[in-house]
């Protein structure tokens, strides 16, 4: 198996920014990762579950990303190398743990690494990480390119360990899902011996025990420590202008926004009135390195997504250093200039540095626009996101909205983070009626469960998968039992983490690398906590809605697990369950009272309906033979016959 | 080696397609055979939500002179690869221009509004018609259809960079398909993989 730790040092590899995120975790002598699953982070920990195989370190799928910080900050404590990685929404829930982290510090060193969405590609928030570094004054750390997110990486251990606390790396999706050359560098060879060396005095940041107290002790020097951290970032390679020397406008950026700014002067052709510091350590602002730049030019435009955390840091020095720097016009997110939400790109920051050189920026022809809009708008039909052919998803939610629909208080569902989230939309029926947090839609229907003195009659349902189930559901699931509120709760088991690339949980049989590991039953849990369990195969829909039905109607807290595998699962993947078939002489078409039910309301993108021939038709290809629709057309057109 | 100069640099090569026909894979090989040859590439993603029937896109950068940003600038790009017709003529909305070529896969995907009857799907002569006034040239290949004769409709995305390779603006000669695949594939499908590739380069005329 090819893994990260193949390669030379020297050598010029095509990596994935997680991966180089991974390589340069291997070259610094990581020995713990810990991790939660979640776009665009995930492929982080992956790579090195894969190269345990071959190096002696230990990699965790935790169970949410507060354990995993702690998980990590052990193997710190007891002098290894560790980091933990998640995704911008895990940091919110590690932060509990990460603020007492900073106060008592580290030992070996120990990074954090935060990919984060900007433009929400693939989350339900664009939320971001960075204020929390600020907040615990931990370094933090962008790179900007594949290369930089090895050697950053690197470079954090050596700088945690030389401060004594965490250093915070973030990335985002536009690095970590990019792909570029990165030349290696070597692996070490030793792996260390972990102790946790715990005989000192409650001051001995060496030997004795690991605490936030003596409060106003730890908490001067992890101000220290952030000092030291300054003075190294004054020097860091990682931080640079590039431009003329006497620029018009000085552009302040970092990440993946570097490289977008640096194509912006390239597409204005401004590079003689256009200058750009190039930061890497983004906080706290290294001010003699800062001063030196800001000095140049009376502009000062900031790109960085998505709110301006560096660009207020910048504001923030300029006025400390205005008797020396001069009075500065900002522009940036702040005033408008680039949009305030929403990731950035090329266009929009030549858009924004046009603006202010008083330039215009038409990146396309106005008559190829024009021709191009009426292309689309006639011959590319729009493809909205969908649950994909056979997800046991969509059978699920056509269960409970129709036991929904016949029981008739206007019962609703509250969701959480997931392929399930999906439901909002026609193609999960709009079934679902609240989304937030992990574990959310649990705790959410706690609440609403409790409102029946207020006279609300409506039945109140939630949905969790699997892996939030372990995640962040259990608590709210305590809560509602506790509390006696009125609620069911479907937990869609589907094995395994399905929206980021089936990463294992605790509810399964194999670790993060692949050993066995006792898997954690689901339905003992919830019937030890003291909710009604039943059970239930989404693909009968028939059964499956019924007991919906059955347990909205029961009253208490009750617990309904529709355990279906994934389809694009391993195990299943490119396996039909069922060969499924359309007899046309069968399907009424337009004539069928049934309003094309298959296709208008099922939805399924492996049922077609075909306008010359009036009538659904199957898609050989798409179809993943889960056999589903056999069950609901009302004139029994599709067939199914299983494959051996 | 020393690396040959582009006559387009960075050239912005995108590949478009719909989750699950094999984008990602076709972008990484593609850059693995770059790289191999000195080039800097940069590769964006979109994928992720879009794994659920989305659009999925990626940004393939080659440049002889240093990395590029992930994102292709609107209008900027010099090739669009397409695993899917509807998705080509997407993507030319942001980043055509009259010099783009296209090469696209004819077979269709169809979408939640064109599978529930809300859209029509386009006929493939007026996708070609579009194509004929949007483009400096444009290749259908019935990639799909090809790959399933040679075993399994995924192989519809390396026939598609056969066909690139043929169209010759990018240096990506069988030979160098056939390392990557070598170092990067389990023995038994390197074969088959190779037979799609050149029945990819065999279909530009």
């Amino acid at each position: 198996m090819q893994t990260i730790c193949d390669g030379r040092s020297g050598e010029i590899q095509l990596m994935q920014g997680n991966q180089a995120f991974a390589r340069g975790a291997l070259e610094a002598g990581l020995s713990v990762v810990a991790g939660y699953p979640g776009t665009p982070s995930s492929e982080i920990v992956e790579n090195l579950a894969k190269a345990s195989t071959v190096r002696d370190i230990y990699v965790e799928w935790s169970v949410n990303e507060k354990v995993a910080m702690e998980v990590a900050a052990a193997a710190s404590f007891a002098g290894l190398r560790s980091a933990a990685v998640m995704k911008q929404v895990g940091v919110n829930v590690a932060s509990d743990f990460m603020l007492h982290l900073s106060e008592s510090g580290v030992r070996g060193g120990m990074i954090l690494i935060s990919c984060e969405d900007p433009g929400a590609l693939s989350s339900g928030n664009e939320g971001e990480s960075r204020p929390f570094a600020k907040m615990f004054e931990v370094p933090l750390l962008e790179p900007c390119d594949m290369q930089e997110a090895k050697d950053m990486t690197q470079w954090a251990f050596e700088l945690s360990e030389e401060i004594g606390n965490l250093v915070m790396i973030r990335s985002v999706t536009r690095l970590s899902h990019a792909s570029g050359n990165v030349k290696l560098g070597s692996l070490p060879e030793a792996a260390p011996k972990a102790r946790f060396k715990h005989w000192g005095t409650l001051m001995d940041a060496d030997e004795g025990p690991v605490t936030p107290v003596p409060v106003h002790y730890r908490h001067t020097l992890m101000q220290e420590k952030l000092k030291k951290a300054v003075s190294r970032f004054e020097e860091s390679p990682f931080n640079f202008y590039e431009g003329p020397e006497n620029p018009e406008v000085i552009i302040v950026t970092s990440s993946a926004c570097t490289l977008y700014s640096r194509e912006a002067i390239r597409l204005l052709d401004v590079k003689d009135r256009v200058g750009l510091v190039k930061l890497g350590t983004t906080w706290p602002l290294p001010p003699r390195f800062m001063e030196k730049y800001l000095s140049k030019a009376d502009i000062i435009f900031t790109v960085e997504e998505v709110l301006p955390f560096i660009e207020d840091s910048v504001k923030i020095l300029a006025a400390d250093i205005s008797d020396r720097i001069g009075i500065k016009r900002f522009h940036g997110r702040g005033d408008g200039t680039l949009p305030t939400i929403n990731e950035l790109n090329p266009d929009l920051v030549a858009e924004g540095l046009a603006k202010i050189l008083g330039m215009e920026y038409r990146p396309v022809a106005p008559a190829y626009a024009e021709l191009v809009d009426e292309a689309v708008g006639a011959a590319s039909p729009p493809r909205d996101l969908a649950f994909c052919a056979g997800c046991p998803h969509r059978a699920s939610f056509w269960s409970i909205h129709n036991a929904l629909e016949m029981d008739g208080r206007e019962g609703f569902v509250c969701g959480d983070i997931g392929c399930y989230t999906l439901a909002v939309l026609p193609t999960g029926f709009s079934t679902l009626r609240t989304i937030h947090a992990m574990g959310s839609g649990t705790g959410i229907g706690s609440g609403f469960g409790k409102l029946g003195r207020f006279g609300m009659d409506q039945p109140v349902l939630s949905v969790c998968g699997d892996s939030t189930f372990f995640h962040a559901v259990m608590p709210a699931l305590v809560n509602a039992i506790h509390n006696r509120a009125e609620m069911t709760l479907v937990v869609l088991d589907n094995s395994g983490t399905a929206m980021t690339g089936f990463q294992p949980h605790p509810g399964l049989t194999a670790d993060a690398v692949g050993n066995e590991a006792p898997a954690l039953d689901i339905a003992g849990i919830v019937r030890a906590m003291g909710a009604h369990v039943a059970e239930s195969d989404p693909f009968q829909v028939e059964e499956t809605r019924d007991k919906v039905l059955e347990l909205i109607q029961k009253g208490g807290v009750n617990v309904l697990i529709l355990k279906q595998s994934c389809a694009l699962s391993p195990e299943k993947k490119g396996k039909k369950l069922f060969q499924v078939d359309l007899d046309r002489s069968v399907c009424l078409g337009e004539n069928c009272g049934c309003n094309n039910l298959c296709t208008r309301v099922f939805k399924c993108p492996g049922l077609q309906w075909d306008a010359e021939a009036k009538s659904a038709r199957i898609d050989e290809v798409i179809c993943s033979g889960c056999g589903v629709c056999a069950s609901i057309c009302p004139s029994g057109a599709i067939t199914k016959k299983e494959v051996a | 080696m020393a690396t040959q100069a582009l006559a387009m640099d960075p050239y912005n090569l995108i590949i478009t397609g719909v989750g699950g026909q094999g984008n990602v894979l076709a972008s990484k090989l593609i850059g693995n055979m770059l790289v191999d040859q000195g080039y800097y590439i940069t590769i964006g993603e979109t994928f992720g939500a879009s794994q659920r029937g989305g659009s999925v896109m990626s940004h393939l950068r080659v440049s002889a002179e240093s990395i590029q940003g992930p994102q292709i600038p609107r209008g900027k790009a010099h090739m669009v690869v397409a695993l899917e017709p509807t998705e080509a003529l997407r993507v030319l909305k942001e980043y055509g221009n009259p010099g783009v070529k296209v090469i696209t896969n004819t077979r269709p995907v169809y979408s939640l509004a064109v599978v529930c009857g809300d859209s029509p799907y386009p006929a493939m002569d007026v996708l070609k018609g579009w194509m004929d006034k949007l483009t400096a040239g444009a290749w259908f290949i019935d990639a799909t259809d090809e790959a399933m004769k040679l075993g399994t409709a995924i192989l519809g995305n390396v026939l598609l960079v056969g066909a690139l390779s043929a169209v010759g603006d990018l240096p990506l000669e069988r030979d160098r398909f056939q390392e990557v695949m070598a170092r990067t594939m389990p023995p038994a499908k390197v074969e088959m993989n190779i037979e799609a590739f050149e029945k990819g380069q065999s279909m530009i005329v």
